[in-house]
C-alpha cells in the first residue's frame, strides 16, 4: 500500500505544477495590481516598488523565480503585508481553520448521520419529513443570513456568547462559528445517509436478515450501517478540504483570522504570492484527501479488498 | 410606519426570572471564557488590517491610526484637531520661508529608553526618500531640497537637505515655501524610525518584539488578522498623561459584525457605523453616536479625454445641476453629510470655499436650468444621453448610484447603465482613461489645508485621473505656492477654486463625515475634521 | 431505448411520488407568480421613491411587500429576484450539464489515453479552489448576467463529467452498444442516440441537485459584491441587503429569505424524490 500511496503522490506532482501555472496566469490576468490606490503614486515611486518586488520582470521570469523559491520552501513575501511572509500568514491562519473545521465536521457527522439514520428508518412519515426539512436548513438559508442572526440573538441581545473572535479567549467563542460551519454539512451528510440507508434497508441481504428474525437495531448496527455509510467517504474527501480551508462568510461575520478570509482578501488585494500559496495548500490538501479516501475505501470496502 | 419587531428592542430592562437564568448561564460561561473587560484596556475596532506598522511601508488610514498611537512626529494634533508641538518643542522659520530649525524635546525617549535625537530624524527622512525603501508616502516631504531627485534615483539619500545642527537641533531646507509644512510633519510617514531598523534582516523590523517607537504606546503583540495589542511606553515624555495602559485594535472587515461587537459590549469604540444602522443607533444610543465633518469629498469624476465630456461643459453642468444633493444626504446616505456645492470641504483652516452658482437656486429653478443646458449641449428626448456610470462594489455606493441614475432619468431623460466593478478593476480602468465616462471617486485630505484638495486637479498631479488641464488654474496654484502672506495666499487659492468650479471637471456630491460609536465610559474624545483619535488622549471615567 | 420512451417511463413514475408532485407544483406556482406578478403591479423595479422608504407591507397603493431602503417596491423587486435567481440557476446548470455530459461521455466512450488525459485535466481543475476561479472570473471580465452563468456553470461541470464518464464506461460494455457498432453507427451517433438517453435518469436527478447549489453560489457572489448588478437584483442580492435591515424592517429580509428557502427546499426534495424513483434498488419494494 505504501507503494500505491507513493505512486499516487508522485503522479500528483505534475498536477500540482499545472495548478500553480494556471493559478499564476489567472491571478496575473486580473486587471489591477497590488499597489494600486486612488492616490496614484508618482511614477518614480511606482518604479521603485515594482522593482523591489520584481514586478518589472517579464512574466515567465517571475514564474520561474517563484517556482525556484518553492523548491527552497519559500512561498515568497506578501505583497500587501510588507512585514510578513506568505508562510507566516498561512501558518498563523491554518491551525485555527483546521481546528474549527475538524470540530465542525465532527459535529456535522454526528448530527448528520444521526438525523439521516432516523429519517431513513422512519421513511416517509411526518418525522422523516420534519427531520429532513430541519437538516436541510443549512442549505436552504444562506449562512450569511443564519450567522448574523445567531450573533444578534446570542451575543447582542442575550450576551451569552462573544460576537467577535478577538473579544475573548475561551471556548465560548468557538460555539457559534462551529455551529455555522457545520450547518451546511449536516444537510448534505443527512441527505446522503438517508438515501444510502433507504437503499440498503431495501436490499436483499437485509430482507434476508429480517426473514431470519433479526431486529431492526441489530440489522442496522451489524449489517446495514457500514454499506450505508461507506459512500459517505467519497463525499467527505472534498468536503473536509472545503471546511478545513475555512469559510469566508463565517470568518467575516465572526472576525476569525482564518484561511478563507486570507485567501479572498488576497485575491481582492492582488496579493499574488498569498493567493498562490493558498492555491497550493488547497491543491495539496485535495490530493492528500483523495488519496486518503481511496486508501480507506481499499481498507474498508470488502469488495475492493477482495481484488 | 409600523415596524414588526421579532426581537426585543433593547437590552436595558429584564424581568427577574430571566435575569437569574442569565446570571447562571453567564457564570457558567465566564468559567470558560476570557477575562472580564479590564478597565485599563481600551478595546477599539480598526477596520481592515494595516499593511505594515513601518511608517514607510504603509499608507492606509488604518495603518495611520495605529501608527499615531505608537509613534510621534515633530508636530501632532490635540483631540479637537489643533496642531501642537510634539517631538519638537519649538521651531523657527527663516524670513524667506525656506529654512526651518526645530528644537527637539530633550526628554523624548524611545520605548527602549534611548534618547530621541536629531540624528534619528535625519536617518528617518533619508530612509523615507531612499528608492530602496520604496515608501508610498515619500512625496510627503517632496518639497525638501533634493527630495525629488533622490526619489528618482539621481542623488544619494545623504544629499537630503535635513541635517542635525546639534544633538537636539534639526535643520530643514525647502526648495520653495510650504505654508502647510508643519501640518505635514504630523503625518506618520515623517515619524522617526529607530536606527535598529537598518540591522533588521529582510523586512521584519516592524514586528512585535523588534519595533522600537517613540510614541505613547509600543507594539506588544500582533495576532495576524485578529488584533494588534499595544502597551504603554513607560519612557514616553508625557507618559503620566496617558490614561489607558493597553490598547487593543481589533481588525474588523465587516461593518455590521463590527457594530454587533460594540452592541455586545466587547469594544468601547468603533471605527465607523454602517449606513443602514445609523438611524437605529441614533434612536438607541444617541449620546454614543459621534458624527462629525471630515476632510473628504465624495464625487464623480468625468473622463475629460473622451467624448461626450471632453468638450461639452454644458453637459457636465447639466448633469451636476440635475442632482438633488440634499435628497442624497438626507435620504440616501442619511449620516449628516454636507451636500457638496464646492470642491474644498468646509472647515478647512484659513479658507472660505467658493460655491457653484446654483447652490442657492430652488429645486425647480435648478432643474429647469439643467434641462436648458442639456438641450444646448445637444441632447433631448429624441437624442438622450447614454451614459456609463462606474463605481466599485459596495452597498452604499450602489444606493447613491441608483438614486442619481433615477434623478438623471427623471430630470433630463438620461439613460445610465450602472457598472459595478471590483475596486482594483475600477482603478485600472480609471487610470487607463480609455473606457470610462463617469466614475466614482473619493479624495481624503492629508492635512488641514485647501492645498491638499486643490492640487489634485493640477495638470502635473499624478492623481489627476480626469484629464483636467487648465493653464489659469495651474498658474493660480503656482502663484499661491509662492505667497508667504497667508491672506494673499488664501485669495489665490480661492480664485483657483472658482476657476475649477466653473469648469466642472468633477461632480462633487457630498462632503464626508466621520462616524464612530464611543462608549459612555470613555473620556477625552474629540471630534475633529481629520478624524485622528489618538488613544493617549482617552481615558475611562470612574464608574458611578 | 430511445429518449422518448425514457421520458414516458419517468413521467408515469413521477405521478406516483407525492414529494415530487408537491415540490414540483410549488416551484411551478412560484415561477408563474414571478412572471405574472410584476405585470399586475403599477410599480417598476427601477423607480426609487425617497419619501417612501422602508414601508411595511400593505394592500394600500399596491405595496404588497412594502418598500426597500430606497423606496422601491419590494413585491416587484422580489418577483424579479425570483426570475433572475431561477434563470441563473437553471441556465448555469444547463451549461454545466452540457459541458459535463459531453466531456464525460466522450472521455468514457473513447477510453484509453484520451480518457486518461481528459480525466487528468479534471483532476487539475478539481484542485483549484472554486472561490478563486469564480472571483477571478468575475473580476477579470466585464460583469454581466452571462458571465455569472458561465462562472457558476464552469465550476459544476466537473462532478457531472466524472459521473457521466463512469456511467458511459459501464453502458459502453452493454450489448446494444455492441450491436450498434456492428451495424456501423458512427461513434457520435452512438453517443447521442444510445448513451445519452441512458444517462437520462442520473442527469435529471443531478440537475435538480445542482440547481440549489448554483443558487447558493450566486448568493455567495452577492455577499462578496460580485453578483448581479444594480438595478437588477436576485434573491441572493435581496437577502444580502435585507440582513442589514433585519432589526428595523424585518420583512425586507424575511420575504426574500423565505422565498429563497422554499425554492431551495423544493428543489432539494424534488431531487431526492426523483432519485428515489430512479434508484433501481428502491424499485424492488
Amino acid at each position: 500500500m505504501l507503494r500505491y500511496a507513493s505512486m499516487r503522490v508522485l503522479g500528483a506532482i505534475p498536477t500540482l505544477l499545472l495548478v500553480i501555472v494556471i493559478a499564476f496566469i489567472m491571478v496575473r490576468a486580473a486587471p489591477g495590481g497590488p499597489f494600486d490606490a486612488e492616490r496614484v503614486l508618482p511614477p518614480e515611486i511606482e518604479r521603485n516598488i515594482a522593482h523591489a518586488y520584481h514586478l518589472d520582470e517579464p512574466l515567465p521570469r517571475q514564474l520561474l523565480r517563484y517556482i525556484s523559491g518553492l523548491l527552497d520552501g519559500d512561498l515568497g513575501p506578501s505583497y500587501r503585508y510588507r512585514d510578513y511572509t506568505v508562510s507566516e500568514l498561512i501558518g498563523s491562519a491554518l491551525p485555527l481553520s483546521f481546528r474549527l473545521g475538524l470540530i465542525a465536521m465532527s459535529l456535522a457527522l454526528v448530527l448528520g448521520v444521526g438525523t439521516g439514520l432516523v429519517a431513513a428508518l422512519r421513511k416517509n412519515t411526518v418525522l422523516d419529513r420534519l427531520l429532513t426539512g430541519i437538516a436541510m436548513l443549512g442549505i436552504s438559508v444562506p449562512i450569511f443570513v443564519i450567522a448574523p442572526l445567531l450573533v444578534l440573538g446570542f451575543a447582542v441581545y442575550l450576551n451569552w456568547l462573544p460576537a467577535g473572535w478577538s473579544s475573548s479567549s475561551g471556548i465560548s467563542r468557538y460555539l457559534l462559528p462551529v455551529f455555522a460551519l457545520a450547518l451546511p454539512q449536516i444537510a448534505f451528510i443527512a441527505r446522503i445517509t438517508r438515501g444510502e440507508m433507504i437503499g440498503v434497508m431495501a436490499s436483499d441481504f437485509v430482507r434476508t436478515g429480517r426473514a431470519q428474525g433479526l431486529g431492526t437495531w441489530s440489522i442496522v448496527r451489524y449489517h446495514a450501517l457500514k454499506p450505508a455509510l461507506l459512500p459517505l467517504l467519497s463525499y467527505m474527501g472534498p468536503a473536509m478540504v472545503g471546511i478545513l480551508t475555512g469559510s469566508v462568510v463565517v470568518e467575516q461575520i465572526f472576525g476569525i483570522p482564518g484561511l478563507g478570509q486570507l485567501f479572498v482578501r488576497a485575491a481582492l488585494n492582488r496579493d499574488y504570492t498569498v493567493v498562490l500559496g493558498s492555491v497550493i495548500l488547497y491543491a495539496v490538501l485535495i490530493i492528500l484527501f483523495n488519496l486518503l479516501v481511496d486508501i480507506l475505501y481499499g481498507l474498508l470496502d470488502p469488495r475492493i479488498r477482495r481484488r | 410606519m409600523r415596524t414588526i419587531r421579532l426581537l426585543p428592542a433593547s437590552n436595558k430592562t429584564r424581568p427577574g426570572w430571566q435575569q437569574s437564568l442569565l446570571l447562571c448561564a453567564l457564570l457558567a460561561l465566564a468559567a470558560c471564557s476570557g477575562p472580564v473587560q479590564d478597565r485599563t484596556v481600551l478595546n477599539r475596532t480598526l477596520g481592515v488590517e494595516p499593511e505594515s506598522l513601518d511608517y514607510h511601508k504603509a499608507r492606509t488610514k488604518q495603518a495611520g491610526d495605529v501608527q499615531r498611537d505608537i509613534g510621534e512626529g515633530l508636530t501632532g494634533y490635540s483631540a479637537t484637531g489643533e496642531l501642537l508641538a510634539a517631538a519638537a518643542e519649538s521651531w523657527q522659520l527663516s524670513d524667506d520661508g525656506l529654512r526651518y530649525t526645530f528644537n527637539l524635546r530633550k526628554d523624548a525617549r524611545w520605548s527602549n529608553g534611548d534618547v530621541v535625537t536629531a540624528e534619528h530624524f535625519v536617518y528617518s527622512f533619508r530612509r523615507l526618500v531612499d528608492p530602496r525603501t520604496a515608501a508610498f508616502y515619500a512625496q510627503t516631504i517632496i518639497d525638501i531640497e533634493n527630495a525629488s531627485e533622490i526619489i528618482a534615483g539621481d542623488l544619494p539619500p545623504e544629499e537630503l537637505a535635513v541635517t542635525a545642527s546639534g544633538e537636539f537641533e534639526l535643520t530643514v531646507r525647502l526648495r520653495q515655501p510650504v505654508p502647510y509644512f508643519l501640518a505635514l510633519l504630523s503625518h506618520p510617514s515623517t515619524f522617526p524610525v529607530h536606527p535598529s531598523a537598518a540591522e533588521a534582516p529582510g523586512d521584519d523590523y516592524a514586528r512585535p518584539g523588534r519595533l522600537i517607537s517613540n510614541g505613547a504606546y509600543q507594539l506588544d503583540a500582533w495576532q495576524l488578522g485578529s488584533v494588534i495589542e499595544l502597551r504603554r511606553n513607560e519612557f514616553y515624555h508625557a507618559n503620566d498623561d496617558t490614561g489607558i495602559d493597553r490598547v487593543r485594535h481589533h481588525i474588523t472587515t465587516e461593518a455590521h459584525a463590527e457594530l454587533n461587537r460594540y452592541r455586545a459590549g466587547e469594544v468601547d469604540l468603533t471605527s465607523g457605523i454602517p449606513q443602514d444602522a445609523l438611524l437605529q443607533m441614533r434612536a438607541e444610543r444617541p449620546d454614543e453616536v459621534h458624527v462629525a465633518p471630515y476632510l473628504g469629498v465624495y464625487f464623480y469624476g468625468f473622463n475629460l479625454k473622451r467624448e461626450p465630456f471632453k468638450s461639452n461643459l454644458k453637459l457636465r453642468q447639466a448633469l451636476s445641476m440635475a442632482i438633488d444633493r440634499e435628497d442624497i444626504t438626507e435620504k440616501v446616505t442619511g449620516r449628516g453629510e454636507t451636500p457638496a456645492y464646492s470642491w474644498v470641504p468646509p472647515g478647512v483652516d484659513r479658507y472660505e470655499p467658493r460655491l457653484f452658482p446654483y447652490a442657492a437656486m430652488s429645486r425647480e429653478e435648478r432643474h429647469a436650468a439643467a434641462r436648458q443646458l442639456y438641450r444646448e449641449a445637444g441632447f433631448g428626448e429624441d437624442n438622450p444621453l447614454q451614459l456609463e456610470l462606474r463605481y466599485n462594489t459596495s452597498q452604499s455606493h450602489s444606493r447613491v448610484a441608483v438614486a442619481i441614475e433615477d434623478m438623471w432619468r427623471e430630470v433630463l431623460g438620461v439613460e445610465t447603465s450602472l457598472i459595478n466593478e471590483e475596486f482594483r478593476v475600477l482603478l485600472a480602468n480609471i487610470k487607463a482613461q480609455e473606457i470610462t465616462q463617469v466614475f466614482l471617486s473619493s479624495w481624503l485630505g492629508d492635512y488641514n489645508d485647501a492645498h491638499t484638495f486643490l492640487h489634485l486637479l493640477q495638470t502635473d498631479s499624478p492623481s489627476n485621473l480626469f484629464g483636467y488641464s487648465n493653464d489659469d488654474f495651474d498658474s493660480l496654484m503656482l502663484r499661491s505656492a509662492a505667497q508667504t502672506d497667508p491672506q494673499r495666499r488664501q485669495l489665490y487659492l480661492e480664485e483657483a477654486e472658482r476657476v475649477l468650479l466653473d469648469d466642472h471637471p468633477v461632480l462633487p456630491i457630498y462632503f464626508r463625515v466621520s462616524k464612530h460609536l464611543v462608549s459612555p465610559r470613555i473620556e477625552g474624545w474629540g471630534d475633529n475634521v481629520l478624524d485622528y483619535h489618538y488613544s493617549q488622549h482617552l481615558s475611562f471615567s470612574e464608574p458611578d | 431505448m430511445s429518449t422518448l420512451v425514457a421520458l414516458q417511463q419517468l413521467g408515469s413514475q413521477v405521478r406516483r411520488s407525492r414529494v415530487v408532485l408537491v415540490s414540483g407544483g410549488i416551484l411551478l406556482a412560484i415561477g408563474v407568480i414571478a412572471l405574472l406578478g410584476p405585470l399586475l403591479s403599477p410599480h417598476s423595479y427601477l423607480d426609487t421613491d425617497l419619501d417612501r422608504r422602508l414601508l411595511a407591507p400593505a394592500f394600500a397603493a399596491a405595496r404588497l411587500f412594502g418598500t426597500d431602503d430606497l423606496g422601491r417596491d419590494l413585491f416587484v423587486r422580489t418577483m424579479m429576484g425570483v426570475q433572475v435567481t431561477l434563470l441563473v440557476a437553471v441556465v448555469a446548470s444547463i451549461v454545466s450539464l452540457v459541458i459535463g455530459v459531453l466531456y464525460g461521455a466522450i472521455a468514457g466512450f473513447v477510453g484509453g489515453r484520451v480518457d486518461a488525459l481528459m480525466m487528468r485535466a479534471v483532476d487539475v481543475l478539481y484542485a483549484l479552489p472554486f472561490i478563486f476561479l469564480v472571483i477571478l472570473l468575475m473580476v477579470a471580465f466585464e460583469r454581466s448576467l452571462f458571465l455569472i452563468f458561465v462562472a457558476i456553470g464552469a465550476i459544476n461541470w466537473l462532478d457531472m463529467a466524472r459521473i457521466v464518464r463512469g456511467q458511459t464506461l459501464s453502458i459502453k460494455e452493454r450489448e446494444f452498444v455492441d450491436a450498434a457498432r456492428l451495424i456501423g453507427v458512427s461513434p457520435i451517433g452512438i453517443i447521442f442516440r444510445h448513451i445519452t438517453p441512458n444517462l437520462f435518469g442520473v442527469v435529471v436527478v443531478y440537475m435538480t441537485l445542482t440547481i440549489p447549489q448554483a443558487i447558493l453560489v450566486e448568493s455567495f457572489l452577492s455577499f462578496l459584491g460580485l453578483g448581479i448588478q444594480e438595478p437588477q437584483t436576485s434573491l441572493g442580492a435581496l437577502v444580502n441587503g435585507g440582513v442589514s435591515q433585519m432589526e428595523q424592517a424585518t420583512w425586507v429580509l424575511l420575504i426574500p429569505a423565505g422565498l429563497l428557502a422554499i425554492i431551495l427546499l423544493c428543489f432539494n426534495f424534488l431531487g431526492d424524490g426523483l432519485r428515489d424513483l430512479a434508484d433501481p434498488r428502491k424499485q424492488a419494494t
